[in-house]
């Protein structure tokens, strides 16, 4: 059983800096470590982060995520993704050949993609890819945002919450880092998966929500 | 400051302040965070008869594009007073004095908010006053601080403001309305309790050097109290997330 | 959560649940979100009320003064409201001058109050052809999740009901209650999604209607005032049975208000 994690609001004392390391969301002065962020203390090694109870998403290389065609240009598309910018997709990275001015025929003014962050320069400019394997158009279903910062509880250890969502609800689900989640299933199932999702979100840190979550899915209504 | 008081207005009586206050005393302060559903981070604060409810959005993109600063989030806070927070309504629309106070803000939150991690960006708070009872923008800058950590936003500390000043020649500790209007003097101060740092400072009247130090170590253990009351509110708030159903 | 774009994916899944009689909060189509109702909060005005529909919250502030009339009604009280979208509200509220959104919201109320004749204006004279009492109703927007049209009414209502005219501030005698008939006009918003007609949209419903239509009733269930938004159409039937039900839902929301000014 984990201990209950200690909650952290900025200035906060996380820290002594002779033991620990200053980690994420933290600063160290005079030997102390100090938090930055409202958030749970957690260590890791010996670095002391906080995990944020809030905040927006923070793009990072690598990250599979749910965007929205928010702008269309000949020779891009400029996506929402749920962060302080909007991200560009380019003609060159998606799977299709694509005409100059012909960007709309593929992707239109508030079609959702599943799209990975290829890179975030100094000034925080998002370049997007849809080139990999797996990244495509998404058709049909519901799109629900959560807070990004609940979205490893959504998908749980080793996937194992997500995992039991879809079993119970017969729906398919995509959880983008960016905290949008694609449900797609027939109405009954999306909108169970869809409460299922919110519990998790409001009581991501607490114990015993696995089987919590369990329950919920397993009762007929 | 600099009204003509009438006869019948005490403001001292055996060194209780008109509202039964003893000289370095605070009025009665309620903080909750997390009120909003739509805002990213959201407080409300009752201070006296004062009620502020302060709202943050961001970071999110700066617009129009010529406003964003490459290097650092811009912190753009508005503060302004509904129309029936005052007796004589005001009419809705930011006046002289809204705006000076926005800046004043804008500058004391951006001092201790971590802009450099959000390049392009704005962080917009939004302080409105509902109920009006003097030290508004004391009050203000109380609630912004709670809505900005209860929106996540990264800051090394949490800003806190209190003010002080001079009635009938003597030093108090946040004014109400009676002293605003007849006293000597009105110094709103806002703090980063961790160092100590001033933030905002404002004054108007007139103190000698040696009231103008006992009023400022006023104020700051005022900030000291008031910030121990916004950490409790985000910690309120918060633990409730933890708890099991 | 910030504004952003509506994904089609999410206008479409309302529309899917729309064609199996379902809502995206679970609701019924003719069915009002739980309603809050708060008098008194405000110190500063002569009366005040806030009304939560959902997670919608408005709050409404009255104040008074001493003023001239119109010369055409040189007997009467000047009544005036106002409407702010305060960007404390929602991402997409911007600072400024009210827009036409603000402005069409204030009309709409003012219009459902004063079409009343709910506010006996002709006892609100202090000196006929020079001095009236000049009432000002600001609706103040909080929190923005749809419908803000029955809320900013309900409010502005809730508020005049506990309002006191503060004569003696003006030394005009002593304070008394605001004079009003007891026959408020209730308004019921509903929109059009889907072919469909719903009450009381959220604003993911708000977002993708086609239509809106507020309608305004009395006790009686006369009509007292109306107003057609968005830029789709409404069929005669559709109209028809909007203000059917909004007599019906005129009722339970009459109650609702009842209750929290006798309080």
């Amino acid at each position: 059983m984990e201990e209950q994690p200690k909650i952290a609001i900025p200035s906060m004392v996380v820290g002594d800096a002779k033991r620990f390391r200053p980690g994420r969301g933290t600063f160290e002065k005079g030997g102390k470590i100090y938090s930055t962020r409202l958030g749970l203390i957690n260590k890791q090694a010996n670095f002391i982060n906080i995990v944020p109870l809030s905040g927006v998403y923070d793009p990072i290389p690598g990250d599979t995520i749910i965007g929205i065609i928010e702008d269309i240009s000949p020779t891009n598309w400029l996506v929402n993704i749920n962060a302080p910018y909007p991200a560009v997709l380019h003609v060159n990275e998606v799977p299709w050949h694509v005409e100059l001015g012909e960007t709309s025929k593929y992707l239109k003014y508030a079609d959702a993609i599943l799209a990975k962050i290829l890179l975030v320069d100094e000034t925080k400019k998002i370049i997007l890819t849809m080139k990999e394997r797996g990244l495509h158009k998404l058709n049909g279903g519901q799109i629900i945002e959560i807070q990004p910062i609940k979205v490893p509880r959504v998908i749980g250890k080793k996937g194992t919450m997500i995992s039991m969502i879809k079993k119970y609800t017969g729906c398919r689900i995509i959880v983008g880092q960016n905290g949008r989640i694609w449900i797609d299933g027939n109405t009954d199932g999306v909108e169970k998966a869809t409460r299922a999702i919110r519990k998790i979100e409001a009581e991501a840190h607490t114990k015993g929500l696995t089987i919590r979550i369990e329950k919920l899915l397993k009762n007929r209504r | 400051m600099g009204m003509k008081k009438p006869e019948d207005v005490i403001l001292f009586k055996n060194n209780k302040r008109i509202d039964g206050r003893k000289p370095d005393e605070l009025r009665p302060i309620k903080i909750e965070a997390g009120v909003l559903y739509r805002a990213d981070g959201s407080a409300y604060v009752e201070w006296g008869g004062n009620k502020i409810l302060a709202a943050v959005y961001g970071p999110r993109e700066a617009l129009p594009k010529h406003i964003q600063d490459p290097r650092k989030a811009i912190v753009n806070a508005r503060y302004n007073m509904a129309a029936f927070s005052v007796e004589d309504r005001k009419r809705p629309g930011p006046d002289r004095r809204s705006i000076e106070i926005s800046k004043v803000i804008s500058e004391a939150l951006e001092r201790v908010i971590l802009t450099e991690q959000f390049p392009r960006a704005s962080i917009d708070v939004n302080i409105e006053v509902l109920d009006a009872d003097a030290g508004t923008r004391c009050a203000g800058l109380t609630a912004a601080g709670v809505a900005l950590a209860d929106a996540g936003i990264p800051m090394r500390d949490i800003p806190v403001a209190c003010a002080a000043g001079k009635v009938e020649g003597k030093v108090i500790l946040d004014l109400c309305k009676e002293e605003d209007n007849y006293g000597d003097a009105d110094m709103p101060v806002a703090i980063a309790p961790l160092t100590d740092e001033i933030l905002l400072l404002q004054m108007d009247g007139h103190l000698t050097y040696e009231e103008f130090e006992k009023a400022l170590d006023l104020a700051i253990k005022g900030c000291h109290i008031v910030s121990e009351l916004q950490k409790k509110a985000l910690l309120k708030k918060y633990e409730r997330v933890l708890e099991v159903e | 959560m910030s504004s952003s774009v509506v994904p089609s994916i999410k206008k479409d899944f309302i529309y899917k649940l729309i064609s199996e009689g379902k809502r995206i909060d679970g609701r019924a189509f003719d069915e009002y979100r739980s309603i809050k109702i708060e008098t008194g909060l405000i110190r500063k005005a002569e009366g005040s009320a806030k009304v939560k529909i959902g997670n919608t919250q408005v709050l409404v502030g009255i104040k008074m003064d001493v003023g001239e009339p119109y010369p055409d009604s040189p007997d009467m009280g000047v009544l005036t409201t106002s409407a702010e979208l305060i960007p404390l509200a929602s991402p997409d509220f911007e600072a400024g001058p009210p827009g036409r959104e603000a402005i069409e919201l204030a009309r709409v109320v003012d219009r459902g109050i004063r079409e009343s004749e709910i506010i006996q204006l002709d006892k609100l004279c202090i000196e006929p052809g020079e001095k009236v009492w000049i009432m000002f109703i600001d609706i103040h927007v909080l929190d923005q999740d749809g419908n803000l049209f029955d809320a900013s009414l309900l409010a502005s209502l809730a508020a005049l009901y506990t309002s006191t005219v503060p004569a003696e501030r003006f030394e005009l005698g002593e304070n008394f209650k605001l004079p009003l008939s007891k026959d408020p006009p209730i308004s019921c918003t509903s929109v059009k999604l889907n072919n469909a007609i719903v009450i009381d949209p959220v604003l993911d419903e708000e977002e993708i209607a086609d239509a809106r239509l507020t309608v305004a009733t009395d006790k009686k269930g006369d009509i007292r005032a109306m107003q057609k938004g968005l830029s789709g159409s409404f069929t005669i039937e559709e109209v028809k049975k909007i203000i059917k039900a909004s007599i019906i839902n005129g009722k339970k929301l009459r109650e609702v208000l009842n209750k929290s000014i006798r309080g």
